[in-house]
């Protein structure tokens, strides 16, 4: 079995503030990432998939097209914006790293089988990193 | 309990499959398939799992697991072009799938009936790209 993890990188602000909760609260909960104006940072986004080797090719994942679809889906409308201004969804939800895991991962999944349409290669985790200190995994099977 | 060593290692390698014509080649592998080669620093990560001896404490003595990978992997992978220097890769195309697989086989022997058994191997082609085999094992494992 071979699983194929390739590094991509974008760099985006976003604020910490959720809907549900007061001012105080926020202020209390997130302390600085709630700042008013928001802040940044340099994404770093782990892909993994993972398959059999191809015959041909000896490779058990095409990375040009991998790099094409996290580039479109991810990269592009991710890197150097306001996450919770002009990333639909993060809007109502705070743009923490969990759930901008969950948000690359059901992007990937949702258009995995566009790009790999065979049985293999399988997309089967996604890790990202906030700061190299602080870094989240979500496995493919988490989420719909 | 799983213990991991890291060893690097410099070569150049062309990926072209001679089967394919060279515009089919270029179509799959890109820059990788230029006629002349090019090369990476190749960083791998060796793990190993098992139990600490309870007299050593030791899952396998370092300095030996040093010397398996420096004989294994440093000495015929480092400063070679892996097409023409290292077997299986006058047949095999130097991927960095397959530059896993075959350290892997490489290294399994060296193993066997030993406290430490072999875990998966992590072959960095650059810190943006790396591959990790665990043996012959189905994909759904």
């Amino acid at each position: 079995m071979f699983r194929v993890t390739r590094r991509y990188g974008f760099a985006a602000s976003h604020r910490l503030h959720s809907i549900e909760l007061s001012e105080d609260e926020n202020r209390r909960l997130y302390g600085k990432c709630n700042n008013p104006y928001g802040h940044g940072h340099n994404y770093v986004v782990e892909v993994s998939a993972r398959g059999p080797l191809d015959a041909v090719t000896g490779r058990a994942v095409d990375t040009a097209l991998l790099d094409d679809l996290v580039r479109r889906e991810v990269i592009a409308p991710f890197d150097h914006r306001n996450l919770n201004v002009e990333v639909a969804g993060f809007a109502s939800v705070p743009p923490t790293s969990e759930n901008l895991g969950y948000e690359i991962c059901r992007r990937l999944k949702r258009n995995w089988k566009e790009v790999f349409p065979g049985e293999w290669p399988k997309l089967e985790k996604i890790r990202i990193g906030e700061t190299p200190r602080n870094i989240f995994e979500i496995g493919a099977d988490e989420i719909e | 309990m799983v213990i991991t060593r890291k060893v690097e290692f410099s070569a150049s390698h062309v990926c072209r499959n001679p089967e394919l014509s060279d515009a089919e080649n270029q179509r799959l592998f890109g820059m990788a398939a230029n006629p002349h080669g090019h090369g990476h620093n190749y960083v791998v990560e060796v793990s190993l799992r098992g139990d600490p001896d309870p007299v050593t404490g030791m899952v396998l003595d370092l300095k030996e697991l040093k010397e398996i990978l420096r004989r294994e992997i440093v000495e015929p992978y480092d400063h070679r072009f892996l097409n023409y220097e290292v077997p299986p890769f006058d047949r095999e195309v130097p991927t960095t799938e397959n530059i896993a697989r075959d350290i892997w086989r490489r290294l399994e022997p060296r193993f066997a009936g030993r406290t430490g058994q072999l875990h998966g191997v992590r072959v960095y082609e650059t810190p943006d790209l790396y591959v990790d085999y665990f043996g012959e094992l189905p994909c759904s494992a």
